[in-house]
């Protein structure tokens, strides 16, 4: 029987499918005219999620449900920023869904179970409750995906990212299955993360937790989307609807990372020699594959797909440093790629209107002479991207570098820098469009006059160079939510 | 007021760029006077720093220190010697010189133009008084993106080429410094570059940052075999950011030699001296031939700065091997001495032969010599600034040419008589590049229909040529003031040099 205490430990989550259930019914009794209005209640919706999350944590690391549901720094940290960044993206996503006219009240509803769905993974104290925060999650996102149905290439970017999320979920469960087996082989069988953390020490059967393990890496890689799991980022990126590919580039990534470290630190710890490889080749080949391939690609979303892939290198570089100080770069290398991804999309949602989808980064020619302060902000973005200080996009990359040197890693952080030039190309690109390019004559090019995008778009962008400029209470937070 | 100094220095333009920006494409004039408002300030501003600072006293003055990051141990940490306070304003000078010479010379969103100037001003300041080293390679590599968008924006008809090619070309370099930058973050816990330069470090940790430090430094000097950058922007990149990227810019990358691989890895710094030097003499003498055979002025220039940025290379290294190899502290500090000035030597009489091609470029929109021929008949007073800077770049005594090259030469030839007979090459190389440039540009009769109808240049220009005109002869003539600025920096490097770190 849950007591009190159980419930007020989830309050966030348990007032957020509240929230998400009652957003359901308004949609479905709201006069056609009045839809719009969810907009705002669901920004308001998020903005009370993060009040409930901030001044309703603990001082210490509390449990609920029997070990189920975890609250600590880490979860506090990620669901902040979880959140703030889906807030955010609603703001920006607003004239999009207008002028396309999308369903807009399952549009909000989808977010909002998929934003549970992240609450929960990040909180997970058990394989099942990060089954079951990444199903609600994954789920969700395919139901997105797949928002505006009528489009082919959204329709086929929605198949591949269902039919290649479900095997990966097969994967993951298969090797907790695994790893379930090895913990009732000499003790008593638990699916409870802080349990199987012991389970190295007495079990009878070793080879089958490593061999799980690497089944569960497999699910993480692709919810990461980390070479060579990476497959489905690029279609589904330039597929989806670009409010959509903004969120499985933002929020998505602040989940994908919360679950590798509750998966592999929390449960896996004792087995960190094995999988610290593991993870640095996966960085390895993440950086060559997303870096190299991005560089040919003429669809912005798309290079930004290979973009991604790449920079989930680098936050693997820290989490392979197995500390808790890689943990921090990495939390704190996640939360500056989801600003800065958000920002880049946020641009281009800016630039696109019915029927002209701001998508190909020639779209962006001439883009200094016609709205010069957007081109700004895509420059901060790119920058930010690309590593350059002062944007905070660098100093994540200092972060995450000097944990593989601190974790005796030199020839990982020397790859990370090599591959740091090559992607410099592919951004500077992008910036030699803006601003190099003459704008054609009589160019299509109109933007958005919604003025909340306009504000909080530019917030997001210099808010990547405020936090280049001062970024000591963002990593003191994410050190602190370590221990550290 | 004077507490922070230092910071005003270096936040007035970046901060003073977004009202000229703001000032927006619509009222280019008065984007171009509040440019113009903040780069004199700035010069104000560095003139009391040279008041404000004690030659004498020598070492880190004006010191500003704040914790910045703290669980890294970072400072926002400020400070000057005696070099950074001649570099600074020779900055701040050039800074009022290169907007007063794009003033109506740049049509094309001169707004935008002119707060990326007023940026590329304030990192660089920033670059010659941090002293934390990540602060400085935080600003090292900031200082990338306005010129980036300057030479990219501005730039020739190859723009684009050039400017990636820079823009990747220096960033391959510094990240390895970074890397090298968190290894002694590793071992020091700090990045203040006083605690890094007492650190110990074994020979082979030396080797290897050693190398990180030189390959960042040495493209941005830029130094053979790694300066192939460096004529491709010069030709492509406007005027303005011609004479900035010659006159401060390629003096990020020495300074950088002085403040990170004097003090941090010594032994290894005099165990490759031998490779620095032989560098150093390749682009002295080689570099120099390439500068004969251009047939592009902007390109001729750009080689025959590689060369004489060769002769400061040369300088830092020598002073290694006199301290390290026959133990004559009075030399080395006579080679140091000649590397920074001719530093900002360097800096004035490159920015003054790129602004005399600009004013060229102005009037016949082609840098190629050949279209060129008797401009002197109907530019004399052009002629006569031209002349001047073009002696000075071949190092005519009387010119600030002369004074760094001749006590580069003087002490390499007491550490060894061949290093000065190569470098005294330049004597007659450079001579060569230079004159013949300016008999085919200058002088002879009028060659064609375009030179015969060129103007002589305007009050504006005659301002730029003639401040520029005044720096070149007041050091040449009197340098006393510089070197006393520097002296008592220069002879505490020196004395660094001795320090075995083994």
């Amino acid at each position: 029987m849950p007591n009190i205490n159980d419930i007020l430990i989830m309050l966030p989550e348990f007032y957020l499918v509240a929230a998400a259930c009652l957003l359901l019914l308004m949609d479905a009794f709201m006069k056609p005219a009045q839809r719009p209005l969810l907009h705002w209640v669901s920004i308001i919706v998020l903005l009370v999620a993060m009040y409930l999350v901030i001044v309703g944590q603990p001082p210490q690391t509390v449990t609920a449900f029997a070990g189920m549901f975890v609250r600590d720094g880490v979860s506090e940290v990620l669901k902040v920023f979880t959140l703030g960044v889906t807030a955010m993206l609603m703001v920006y996503s607003r004239p999009y869904l207008i002028d396309r006219k999308l369903p807009i009240g399952e549009f909000y509803a989808l977010l909002l179970f998929a934003v549970i769905g992240i609450m929960l993974l990040v909180s997970a104290g058990n394989l099942i409750t990060i089954y079951l925060g990444l199903e609600l999650l994954s789920l969700s996102s395919y139901a997105l995906v797949a928002l505006s149905r009528d489009a082919r290439l959204t329709s086929e970017a929605a198949i591949k990212y269902f039919v290649l999320g479900a095997l990966a979920s097969g994967m993951l469960l298969y090797g907790m299955s695994m790893v379930y087996g090895a913990s009732g082989m000499g003790g008593t069988p638990s699916l409870d993360l802080a349990q199987l953390h012991q389970v190295m020490a007495y079990t009878t059967a070793p080879t089958l937790l490593v061999f799980g393990m690497i089944f569960m890496l497999v699910g993480i890689g692709f919810k990461l989307g980390a070479a060579p799991f990476h497959m489905w980022i690029p279609d589904v990126y330039q597929g989806a609807p670009t409010p959509i590919t903004a969120f499985i580039a933002s929020a998505s990534k602040l989940a994908a990372f919360g679950m590798a470290w509750r998966l592999l630190d929390g449960g896996m710890g004792d087995l960190s020699q094995h999988w610290q490889l593991m993870l640095a080749v996966l960085a390895v080949v993440s950086l060559a594959i997303g870096n190299l391939v991005a560089i040919v690609q003429t669809n912005l979303k798309r290079m930004l797909a290979y973009s991604t892939i790449s920079h989930m290198g680098y936050l693997l570089l820290g989490l392979s440093a197995a500390g808790p100080e890689g943990y921090a770069a990495s939390m704190f290398y996640a939360i500056c790629y989801a600003l800065m991804g958000l920002a880049a999309f946020g641009v281009m949602l800016a630039l696109s209107r019915a029927g002209f989808e701001c998508e190909e980064i020639a779209d962006l020619k001439g883009l200094n002479q016609k709205a010069p302060w957007f081109a700004f902000l895509m420059l901060l973005a790119m920058f930010s991207l690309a590593g350059v200080p002062p944007l905070v996009g660098f100093w994540a990359k200092a972060l995450v570098l000097e944990a593989a040197i601190h974790a005796n890693m030199l020839w990982l952080a020397l790859v990370g820098v090599v591959f740091a030039i090559i992607g410099l190309y592919y951004y500077l690109h992008v910036i030699k469009v803006m601003y190099f390019d003459k704008a054609e004559e009589g160019g299509t090019l109109v933007v958005q006059q919604d003025k909340s995008l306009r504000v909080v778009l530019s917030l997001n962008a210099l808010l990547l160079l405020a936090l280049g400029m001062y970024w000591g209470p963002l990593l003191d937070w994410c050190r602190h939510a370590f221990g550290l | 007021m004077f507490n922070h100094l230092l910071s005003l220095l270096i936040w007035l333009p970046v901060v003073g760029a977004i009202p000229v920006l703001l000032a927006g494409a619509a009222r280019p004039h008065l984007a171009r006077w509040l440019s113009m408002l903040v780069a004199v300030l700035t010069f104000v501003a560095s003139l009391f720093l040279l008041q404000q600072y004690n030659a004498a006293a020598g070492g880190m003055q004006l010191t500003e220190s704040y914790l910045w990051i703290a669980s890294w141990g970072v400072h926002y940490g400020l400070a000057v010697d005696g070099i950074s306070v001649a570099l600074i304003v020779m900055t701040t000078f050039v800074g009022i010189l290169v907007i007063a010479g794009a003033w109506e010379v740049i049509q094309n969103r001169p707004h935008q133009y002119m707060a990326a100037m007023l940026m590329l001003e304030g990192l660089l300041i920033g670059v010659f008084c941090a002293t934390d080293a990540l602060l400085f390679y935080a600003l090292f590599e900031a200082i990338l993106i306005p010129m980036f968008i300057l030479i990219g924006i501005w730039g020739g008809p190859r723009r684009v080429y050039a400017t990636l090619k820079f823009f990747i070309y220096t960033f391959f370099g510094s990240v390895f410094m970074l890397i090298a930058l968190l290894y002694l973050y590793q071992k020091a816990g700090t990045f203040d570059m006083a605690t890094l330069a007492a650190l110990p470090l074994t020979m082979k940790e030396q080797t290897w940052i050693f190398f990180a430090f030189l390959i960042a430094f040495a493209i941005k000097v830029p130094m053979v075999p790694v300066h192939t950058w460096l004529p491709d922007a010069h030709v492509e990149a406007p005027t303005g950011g011609s004479v900035v990227l010659a006159a401060v810019m390629l003096k990020v990358g020495t300074y950088g030699m002085l403040r990170f691989i004097l003090p941090i890895v010594p032994d290894a710094g005099a165990h490759y001296a031998w490779l620095v030097i032989v560098l150093s003499l390749v682009a002295i003498v080689y570099i120099g031939y390439v500068a004969l055979v251009q047939e592009d002025m902007k390109k001729l220039v750009a080689y025959s700065s590689v060369a004489h940025m060769g002769f400061v290379t040369l300088g830092i290294f020598v002073a290694f091997l006199l301290v390290r190899e026959s133990g004559d502290v009075g030399m080395a500090q006579l080679a140091m001495q000649g590397a920074m000035v001719q530093m900002i030597s360097h800096g004035f009489v490159s920015g003054a032969m790129f602004t005399c091609i600009g004013v060229l470029y102005d009037r016949m929109h082609t840098r190629s010599i050949k279209d060129y021929g008797g401009v002197i008949n109907v530019m004399p007073w052009f002629g006569f600034f031209y002349v001047l800077f073009a002696m000075a770049n071949c190092g005519l005594p009387g010119t600030s040419g002369f004074v760094g090259e001749f006590m580069v030469i003087l002490a390499s030839f007491s550490a060894n008589p061949w290093i000065a007979l190569f470098a005294a090459f330049t004597l007659i190389i450079g001579a060569a590049y230079t004159l013949w440039l300016v008999k085919r540009v200058m002088w002879g009769d009028i060659t064609n229909s375009h030179v015969a109808e060129m103007k002589e240049i305007n009050g504006r220009e005659t301002f730029v040529l003639a401040f520029f005109a005044i720096a070149v002869l007041a050091l040449g003539i009197w340098p006393q003031p510089l070197v006393h600025l520097m002296n008592s920096s220069v002879s505490q490097l020196v004395q660094q040099l001795a320090i075995h770190k083994i």
